[in-house]
């Protein structure tokens, strides 16, 4: 699985962040970004889909492998 | 402090009563002020954007979709002007014709009453002052203060959860975090209660606390320009925009909203948290039990008590979302509203502190997504956390002495607990 940030569409609530702080990278004005490769390891993979499900710009989605 | 109840009477003012929400609401009705949930539910099986004359006129959309999409509609729905009340036709304006409002309006305060570009610039100005490594750094000072509240009222086995311990918060961060001084925190809650309080219904008592404010901010920066110093002020004065320094007044005006937007927004939570708990024990006890539930459970307490409705103004006759709106036309986003459209949640009118799925949008949603959010979170979580620590059990004292403001800002504002 490989969790994406669609840049254009995060505005910064660090829902995600909080939720998987292992996932993601906040940048100095808080917008998220995948950590890495974005890829997510298995148990990772509830907290991953719990960052897409809290997103209120349905900004991140992930990709099953 | 100054005991603001004492020198303002906070209770909207007395109207006609409301017989038709959908043709006629009013924000300020005292039972809605009280209870805005039933409201919600009927308008949005019967007329889910509603329309009033009231207080000079405005729509209010009540689901999910709708205040989430009119939320996205930059410029067409404007943020120029976030209060719903117009101030009276003789006294100042309360919108600036410029973008930049940089006349003395009463209402500059950027990024909030801004639209594109604008708003891009000057909130990338202060977004760093808020992302979450930069609000982590006030978490000490916020958990001593939290604690000090305590220990005030700790023996005496009763706290007024709002008026002694909410209100007591969120002023004296924003005093740290604007490097002013602490001794302000009580003006600054009787400027902020004028401000958007007792002036969101009362133009002129806005102008006059939106003066002192402005007053107290101007001297502050002419302070830091002979003295600059390591806080935030300082820094927004030293920024350039395009070469260009920034102008005393879009600083005043930045200072403006971060105390406004951050002060009775984030007590109202806290207040509305606590008054949750103090009638679900249930809950209060799974808390204590496990801490590490309070991230979720405060997301769940955004969701359903959201403090905050802010408006925006049409900017040109548009059908929107099936509606006929005027150029000028105010425009209530509802996002408490939102927060309990059951298209959107399970169980939307129930309070699960361990849902999981939770995409309200208490903070707003789009590019005037709440700057102060993670601040907020801070706040809300260190308040729980310390009180839950030091008062496991606790109960409201007497239900019906708890009295909520509301408007555009929605909280308790006194909460007498017992413990």
């Amino acid at each position: 699985m490989k969790i994406v940030i669609d840049t254009d569409k995060c505005e910064g609530h660090n829902r995600c962040y909080s939720i998987a702080p292992e996932l993601i990278e906040v940048d100095d004005y808080g917008y998220a970004s995948a950590a890495g490769d974005g890829s997510v390891p298995p148990e990772l993979e509830e907290k991953a889909r719990l960052a897409v499900d809290n997103c209120p710009e349905f900004a991140v989605t992930v990709v099953e492998d | 402090m100054a005991d603001v109840s004492d020198k303002m009477d906070a209770s909207p003012p007395a109207t006609d009563p409301v017989t038709d929400w959908a043709t006629d609401y009013d924000i300020f009705d005292a039972d809605y002020v009280a209870n805005p949930f039933d409201v919600w539910d009927d308008l949005r099986d019967e007329c889910p954007i509603a329309k009033t004359d009231r207080w000079g006129g405005s729509w209010m959309p009540t689901t999910y979709e709708d205040v989430v999409e009119m939320a996205r509609m930059v410029p067409v729905l404007s943020s120029r002007d976030p209060i719903v009340v117009r101030p009276p036709d003789d006294g100042p304006s309360d919108h600036g014709d410029a973008p930049d409002a940089s006349a003395y309006t009463t209402v500059n305060a950027p990024p909030i009453s801004s639209d594109p570009p604008v708003h891009t610039w000057s909130r990338r100005l202060i977004l760093p002052y808020f992302s979450p490594k930069a609000t982590a750094l006030h978490e000490p000072f916020t958990r001593q203060l939290c604690h000090d509240l305590i220990d005030a009222h700790i023996e005496s086995g009763q706290i007024d959860g709002a008026a002694d311990y909410a209100q007591q918060i969120p002023p004296r961060v924003i005093a740290h975090l604007l490097g002013v001084d602490p001794g302000k925190a009580g003006e600054f809650t009787e400027w902020v209660q004028g401000v958007l309080e007792v002036g969101l219904s009362n133009p002129a008592v806005r102008t006059k606390y939106r003066m002192k404010i402005r007053e107290f901010f101007m001297a502050e920066i002419a302070d830091r320009k002979k003295n600059p110093g390591d806080d935030l002020i300082s820094d927004l004065l030293k920024a350039e925009v395009d070469g260009e320094p920034v102008s005393d007044l879009h600083v005043a005006g930045t200072c403006n909203l971060l105390l406004v937007a951050g002060i009775d927004t984030t007590w109202s939570s806290i207040g509305a948290a606590l008054w949750h708990l103090a009638a679900h024990p249930d809950d209060t006890r799974q808390l204590v039990e496990d801490p590490s539930m309070l991230p979720n459970a405060n997301e769940e307490f955004l969701r359903a008590y959201a403090p905050v409705t802010m408006a925006r103004v049409v900017d040109e006759d548009a059908e929107i979302q099936g509606c006929p709106m005027s150029a000028g036309d105010k425009v209530l986003m509802n996002f408490p509203a939102a927060n309990r459209d059951p298209a959107a949640f399970e169980d939307a009118d129930k309070v699960i502190i361990d849902r999981q799925r939770n995409r309200h949008v208490a903070f707003g949603v789009g590019i005037h997504r709440c700057a102060g959010s993670n601040l907020a979170r801070m706040e809300m979580e260190v308040a729980l956390g310390v009180f839950l620590e030091r008062i496991p059990e606790f109960s409201l004292a007497d239900p019906g002495a708890v009295t909520w403001a509301g408007g555009q800002v929605r909280g308790p504002r006194h909460l007498p607990i017992r413990f």
